[in-house]
């Protein structure tokens, strides 16, 4: 019978298992295979170069201001979205004046959750389409239609806001927090409403005030949550092709002249406008590289004890 | 995963000869888990492109007797595997193509119309089961340097030395407008058909030039004044598909051509140190586009605009001028008001110009390819003989609003609209005096460092001098690629 047993989950192990291995790492092995390679992309013919891809990397410019524009968004993505998904969820959780109980949030909270979690059901495409609009670089744009209207901008020099150096990559992340904020907001929200009223109330007690109340109780009771955010943001601050490939300029975006690059758009490029696909591929293991490091580099940042309650 | 799905994984190459003969009968789920096993790994196999070549199994079912009438031996019965860009021309032609090929020859086929080229071809070419026929074209367009170099392209000589259709006399070769073939050439072996018959230049509303008593500028001063004039009634000069740089260096590389000639176009294409720094011709050429851009005779905001927002932009009467190639009106058709009178120019001529005003950029785009490792080469082969002949082309004229390559190829019952109506006579009077850069078709990465300095320099961030030097950089950088030295034209 033990024996029939084993036989039996080993039958559902292995099968998902080799699903996984086939489909999941065995490609990971392929590209690193590729990488070590001249391929071109469109035949199977091709010849070992050894390390010359990735030494050939690190003297290409375009892909260095990648890393770099990546690492930007690593920056200001997670910590500007994450600030503000609390600040609201703490807001519409407990932010409410004092009344009977002590613990609610402001007025209308239930309506406001809703809202902002609006922009979560939208799909990133959907999203492009949208801030192109927004974003559009002649009076028929929303922003440019606004500051003309107001008077701001002159209407023969609207401003170019994805065709300027200095603002596509703010234009960016702000398409991306306003996407992010509200999905996290309801993650923290969930998280807090776990968190035992007594602990509120006996703060109020004490003569905590709110911003006591959240740096003493909320955040340290929240800091799994925070941490899962700051590990998928991480994340998604070093990928941003979809955005940046069809709302920024040239072919598969990284416009104007390379200032939206990200690492993801460089390779794209390589692996299928100008044939470099063992090249490329060798990006996409760097890629890999670099996006393990941050996850275990943000998971091992942001660990701390665990409050139990 | 039940066992029918490991029955019928037949792979395109036969690569299912790792199944057993029989799982044989034991308990269900060892059966499935087994079955999971042997399936995953083929179909990976297939999936991953590790498998290589393959695919040798091609003509030998699809080879005909070949005779006067049937020069590739189009073997009846068989099947053609056709891919059409379905881009602005949609791809209703080819269906009509496919219909009177089936007709003809008995041959049916397995029709995909699509705009994710690479997408849907790229795992195809490297598992080495591509279609018969693919029309390349488009922004997901493999490009056919890259193709080329990984010997997956036909070298179309055969089609091209075969008897016309029309007059079994004559060479298919003969029977196209002169150069037109030249787009598709790597080498010196044409492997792309490029099919549509193409003008560059500008375009403006003559309903517009009409009301403000204007008329076809010829020279840069007197474009550069109508300009002006626009600019006083709040009308753009220039509009250009800023998030598209491929089209402002339409007009830049057209100045450069008319200026210095068939020479200095040529330098550029054969990657001479002094394409760009030292030639007199670019200079001139870069420094003219930028006088547009510093006496804000742009449309405003045009810098950062896709190609259609900007051409409807221009629709609307909101500028004067647009660069863009023969597609435009077809494109534009539902943003164009009735009585707009699209009109097609050459580029105005700065002073000590090499070439007559009439000359334009013309050619052929729209790659029609047949893979190497086609299955059916001989209907394939024949298919692209019948795309050129009268029949097929007035086909195309009437169902996607453009010319072909084909000399005279449309039938004089076909009535053009105006834009098209002015290219032909644009083309006519230019007569020879066209030209045709190939340095797109060549460096797609030398194309893009050149694109991106001209959105650079439209942006007013950088100056002619410094584009003239990134330019250079772009084919100098080109140059030493040991691969570019192969392309040469002379």
């Amino acid at each position: 019978m033990r024996k029939g047993q084993n036989r039996f989950v080993a039958g559902f192990l292995l099968a998902p298992v080799a699903l996984y291995l086939i489909f999941v790492i065995w490609p990971y092995i392929q590209t690193f295979g590729y990488s070590l390679t001249d391929w071109k992309g469109q035949s199977q013919t091709f010849s070992f170069i050894g390390l010359d891809n990735y030494t050939a990397l690190f003297e290409d410019d375009i892909f260095l201001q990648a890393i770099w524009h990546n690492i930007l968004f690593l920056v200001f993505i997670p910590v500007i979205t994450i600030l503000l998904a609390l600040f609201f969820a703490f807001m519409l959780n407990a932010g409410g004046r004092g009344r009977a109980g002590g613990v609610s949030g402001v007025a209308g909270s239930g309506f406001y959750k809703i809202v902002y979690f609006f922009p979560q059901v939208l799909s990133l495409a959907i999203l492009a389409v949208l801030f192109g609009a927004v974003y559009r670089s002649d009076s028929g744009g929303m922003v440019n239609g606004l500051l003309m209207k107001l008077g701001l901008v002159d209407e023969s020099a609207p401003v170019e806001w994805l065709n300027e150096p200095n603002m596509v990559l703010w234009a960016l992340i702000l398409v991306v927090v306003w996407h992010g904020v509200g999905f996290y907001l309801v993650l923290f929200s969930a998280a807090m409403q776990a968190i035992p009223r007594d602990i509120y109330e006996a703060a109020l007690i004490d003569g905590a005030g709110r911003a006591h109340t959240f740096f003493r109780i909320t955040l340290p009771l929240l800091w799994d949550s925070v941490q899962t955010a700051w590990v998928y943001l991480g994340i998604a601050a070093m990928d941003m092709f979809i955005l940046v490939s069809t709302m920024t300029a040239g072919e598969y975006g990284g416009g104007p002249d390379h200032h939206s690059e990200v690492m993801a758009t460089v390779m794209m490029r390589n692996f299928l406008l100008y044939g470099r696909s063992g090249y490329a591929c060798a990006m996409g293991v760097v890629m890999l590289l670099l996006t393990l490091i941050v996850s275990v580099v943000m998971l091992r940042a942001t660990r701390r004890e665990r409050v139990e309650f | 995963m039940g066992s029918t799905t490991a029955e019928h994984d037949h792979g395109p190459e036969g690569a299912d000869t790792t199944h057993p003969e029989g799982v044989g009968r034991r308990d269900l789920i060892k059966r499935s888990a087994a079955l999971g096993l042997i399936t995953v790994p083929t179909m990976s196999f297939l999936s991953a492109c590790a498998s290589g070549g393959g695919g040798d199994d091609t003509s030998e079912d699809s080879q005909g007797k070949t005779s006067e009438s049937n020069p590739f031996g189009v073997k009846k019965g068989s099947k053609l595997d056709v891919v059409i860009f379905k881009g602005g021309y949609g791809d209703a032609y080819a269906k009509a193509w496919e219909a009177a090929f089936q007709k003809k020859w008995g041959v049916t086929s397995t029709h995909t119309g699509t705009q994710e080229i690479t997408g849907k071809l790229q795992p195809r070419f490297n598992a080495g089961n591509p279609p018969d026929i693919v029309d390349d074209s488009g922004a997901q367009q493999i490009p056919i340097d890259v193709l080329y170099k990984n010997d997956q392209l036909l070298d179309l000589a055969a089609v091209l030395d075969a008897p016309s259709v029309d007059d079994p006399a004559k060479k298919v070769r003969d029977t196209l407008i002169p150069g037109t073939l030249d787009a598709g050439m790597q080498e010196d072996k044409i492997v792309a058909l490029n099919y549509i018959y193409t003008v560059w230049g500008l375009w403006y509303s003559g309903k517009l030039f009409k009301e403000n008593g204007w008329e076809e500028p010829k020279t840069w001063a007197d474009f550069l004044t109508i300009c002006k004039e626009a600019k006083a009634k709040d009308i753009g000069g220039l509009a250009h598909q800023g998030k598209y740089p491929y089209y402002i260096n339409v007009a830049i590389m057209d100045l450069i051509a008319k200026t210095g000639g068939l020479d200095a176009m040529k330098a550029i294409d054969n990657l001479d140190p002094k394409a760009f720094v030292g030639s007199d011709a670019a200079k001139a050429g870069v420094e003219a586009i930028y006088e547009v851009v510093e006496k804000g005779y742009l449309m405003p905001g045009t810098n950062g605009l896709t190609h259609t927002e900007s051409q409807t932009r221009w629709n609307q009467y909101k500028a004067v001028f647009i660069t863009s190639g023969s597609w435009l009106e077809n494109e534009q058709l539902k943003q164009t008001p009735d009585d707009f009178d699209m009109k097609f120019m050459p580029m105005p001529l700065l002073p000590d110009s090499v070439m007559p005003f009439e000359a334009i950029r013309a050619g052929s785009g729209e790659p029609f390819i047949i893979p190497a490792k086609a299955k059916n080469l001989p209907a394939a082969k024949e298919f692209m003989r019948m795309m050129l002949s009268k029949e097929w082309s007035t086909l195309f004229a009437k169902e996607a609003n453009s010319l072909t390559i084909l000399k005279d190829g449309v039938d004089a019952g076909v009535q053009l609209r105006p834009g098209t109506q002015s290219t032909v006579e644009a083309s006519k009077a230019a007569g020879d005096n066209t030209f045709r850069y190939l340095y797109t078709e060549w460096y797609s990465e030398m194309d893009t460092a050149i694109q991106n300095a001209s959105n650079e320099l439209m942006a007013k961030r950088i100056q002619p001098a410094e584009w003239l030097k990134r330019a250079q950089a772009a084919v100098d950088k080109q140059a030493k690629d040991p691969e570019s030295k192969k392309n040469r034209r002379d």
